[in-house]
């Protein structure tokens, strides 16, 4: 039996608090909110326990681990408490709103042996975990480019009041929605080099930005575009969208489907064709034990348990690799306030030298030949 | 209760299958006319029971049914509540009890209930709930509703928390207010149905995936099965094709076999899929 505290009674927290206190062999021995009201029905209702501070929780129970839905500016001190108190955690996208506390975090659970993982649960759906499949088999030869873009209506008039319209604490469409994405691409790509041309733009927010768009640079000429926005009311609800292409074909996915595009001259693997392939949820997604709002919410949680029954502290979506994408958002928040690298106006203009993208992509690839060699016994 | 129920998903841009599909279905129904042009060529089919969500633009179709109703003299909603996307993000611009706030028409009530003691929790929470419920129904009004559903996303958030209590206030009140039926739709089956009983309440109608490939059938198969035989609720199959992933013979014929189930809810866009889909049922039905 897993005991589990539940931190923050947020839409998150609650659906965790949810779907893992449905889960087998997980008993949830503290829930944790400042909301006195809410806690006094959870109390009433369900018979958990309940504390308005972390404090008093760790006081009155010793649970093996932690699940923190809090505002975001939060999880690094609520986090590093509850490591030192010898818990593993699970907490909320995005990690930390500074990566040095995030790796701070990362040392300090290694260091316990402790077990962590991040809500970052795309990584769990059936279709994004294909596109994974599809990359490590080298189905689309080498990936030249992509598009990462997440779409959805959430603010769609001028507002205030919450956390999430206030940066400093993590507010705003980069650190909310665009954390997807680019988690995704993290996963698929690794970490990339750099960023140029971010854009953070708000479209009805005081505050914070409501659209984001960028260009992540990977080594070797391969490129990622980022469009990301949240204020766009054609969509029913959000959508995360992937889109690769490769010397071998092309991926698209998103939470529903992967369509494959592979030239007669790739990898093909097992199950697919040259040409166009169409892979669906119903075929790709592994059923869970309670379904709340997607089995991938299940999944991430059941697997975070499974971790710290065995513990292993190795896995999907750990802190470490949470940190990869917190240190990408906040290049990009550096690279926005550059603002346009060339004017329209500038009257000199240097001489364009064309490279086409392969091009680009077989300098690369002679460079690191050439440094390789370097390497090998007899090279000068 | 009829054995075909019309779902409305494909009204709104719900499809499990494709987001692309999705769009291209919002296009086509976005002007309510559209929707109801649908409705009336199931009518005509024979399948009168609409199974709805509280979306705002059910509004103008129940305006429509009751507009017309000699015209339509058996058309009925099943309506499902609450419509889960309006709370879901006001929860995000306004925090839990913002959201509530929002949408009890009484506002009082929630600032009192949030003073008030723990002593009082019990009564507020009745009264918010039944509040809520009211404020749903007041778009059928005058139009017969003999099921009311709670939706998925509410009663298996309340499931896998215990607030099992919860689903006794809903059934309470949608029988004595409303004099309906009280449904629970729910991708958890196995494990609603034993909190139901727990609870005493009297035959429930439960709506749930029921489909060949086991598509969304958490608990698995056997689990299903063993809860569909003890028959103690009313059950309602729900995705019988899993979103297309089975041939529509092949889906109607398989859970036509299945023990118990008093209803199939579908959905279609057009009449000659309306029409397929009768035809299957009354050639496999056997009751």
């Amino acid at each position: 039996m897993v005991k589990v505290a539940v931190i923050g009674l947020g839409k998150m927290g609650i659906s965790h608090l949810s779907m893992v206190r449905a889960l087998p062999g997980v008993e949830v021995v503290g829930i944790v909110d400042a909301t006195t009201y809410l806690l006094g029905v959870l109390k009433k209702y369900t018979g958990l326990n309940t504390y308005t501070s972390l404090d008093k929780l760790l006081a009155d129970v010793t649970p093996d681990a932690a699940i923190v839905a809090t505002p975001s500016r939060l999880h690094y001190p609520m986090v590093k408490q509850l490591l030192g108190a010898g818990l593993s955690v699970f907490c909320e996208k995005p990690f930390t709103l500074a990566s040095v506390e995030g790796d701070e975090l990362v040392q300090l659970a290694a260091a316990k042996g402790l077990v962590t993982q991040v809500g970052y649960h795309n990584r769990f759906v059936g279709a994004f975990g294909e596109v994974k499949r599809l990359l490590d088999a080298g189905a689309i030869g080498t990936v030249t480019h992509g598009l990462a873009e997440a779409y959805g209506p959430v603010v769609l008039k001028p507002q205030g009041g919450t956390w999430r319209s206030k940066s400093t604490e993590g507010g705003g469409c980069l650190y909310d929605y665009a954390a997807h994405p680019l988690n995704l691409i993290n996963w698929y790509l690794g970490e990339p080099d750099g960023v140029g041309g971010t854009v953070l733009n708000s479209v009805f927010s005081a505050e914070i930005d409501d659209e984001v768009s960028s260009t992540v640079y990977y080594p070797g000429g391969q490129t990622v575009s980022v469009s990301v926005n949240w204020s766009d009311e054609s969509v029913r609800k959000m959508t995360t969208r992937i889109t690769l292409w490769g010397t071998g074909g092309r991926i698209f996915a998103d939470r529903q489907e992967v369509q494959v595009y592979l030239r007669e001259d790739s990898v093909i693997p097992e199950g697919y064709q040259a040409g166009w392939n169409v892979r669906y949820t119903t075929e790709l997604t592994e059923p869970v034990n309670f379904y709340l709002r997607g089995e991938e919410y299940t999944a991430q949680l059941a697997h975070f348990i499974e971790r710290v029954e065995r513990n292993e502290t190795g896995g999907v979506n750990t802190f470490e690799s949470a940190v990869v994408t917190d240190r990408l958002i906040e290049r990009m928040i550096e690279d926005s306030k550059r603002g346009p690298r060339v004017l329209i106006s500038d009257d000199v203009i240097k001489e364009p030298v064309k490279q086409s993208l392969p091009a680009k992509v077989r300098t690369a690839v002679a460079s690191g030949i050439k440094r390789v060699r370097a390497l090998l016994p007899g090279q000068k | 209760m009829d054995k075909l129920l019309f779902g409305d998903n494909q009204f709104f841009g719900v499809n499990h299958m494709s987001e692309e599909k999705a769009r291209q279905q919002q296009m086509r129904f976005q002007n309510t006319d559209a929707v109801i042009d649908v409705l009336k060529d199931a009518y005509d089919e024979g399948v009168t029971t609409f199974m709805c969500t509280t979306h705002d633009r059910i509004g103008e179709v129940a305006d429509y049914f009751r507009e017309n109703r000699e015209q339509y003299p058996d058309f009925t909603f099943f309506p499902g509540m609450p419509y889960a996307h309006k709370y879901a993000n006001a929860i995000t611009t306004d925090g839990m009890m913002g959201a509530l706030r929002r949408f009890t028409p009484n506002e009082g009530v929630v600032d009192a209930a949030m003073r008030g003691t723990s002593a009082l929790v019990g009564k507020d929470i009745e009264g918010i709930v039944t509040l809520l419920i009211d404020a749903e129904m007041k778009m059928f009004e005058g139009l017969p509703t003999p099921v009311i559903w709670l939706q998925n996303v509410v009663t298996d958030l309340l499931l896998g928390m215990g607030f099992n209590e919860a689903f006794s206030i809903f059934a309470e009140h949608v029988r004595s207010r409303y004099n309906a039926e009280p449904g629970f739709i729910t991708m958890n089956l196995p494990m609603l149905a034993g909190a139901l009983e727990k609870q005493n309440i009297a035959s429930p109608l439960i709506c749930s995936n029921i489909n060949k490939i086991g598509f969304r059938m958490s608990g698995g198969m056997d689990a299903y099965h063993a809860a569909l035989q003890s028959h103690d609720f009313r059950p309602v199959a729900m995705s019988v094709y899993a979103s297309g992933a089975i041939p529509a013979d092949e889906a109607i014929q398989w859970v036509c076999e299945q023990p118990n189930i008093e209803a199939i809810v579908f959905g279609a866009s057009s009449r000659r899929n309306i029409a397929g889909t009768k035809e299957l049922v009354d050639k496999y039905w056997r009751k």
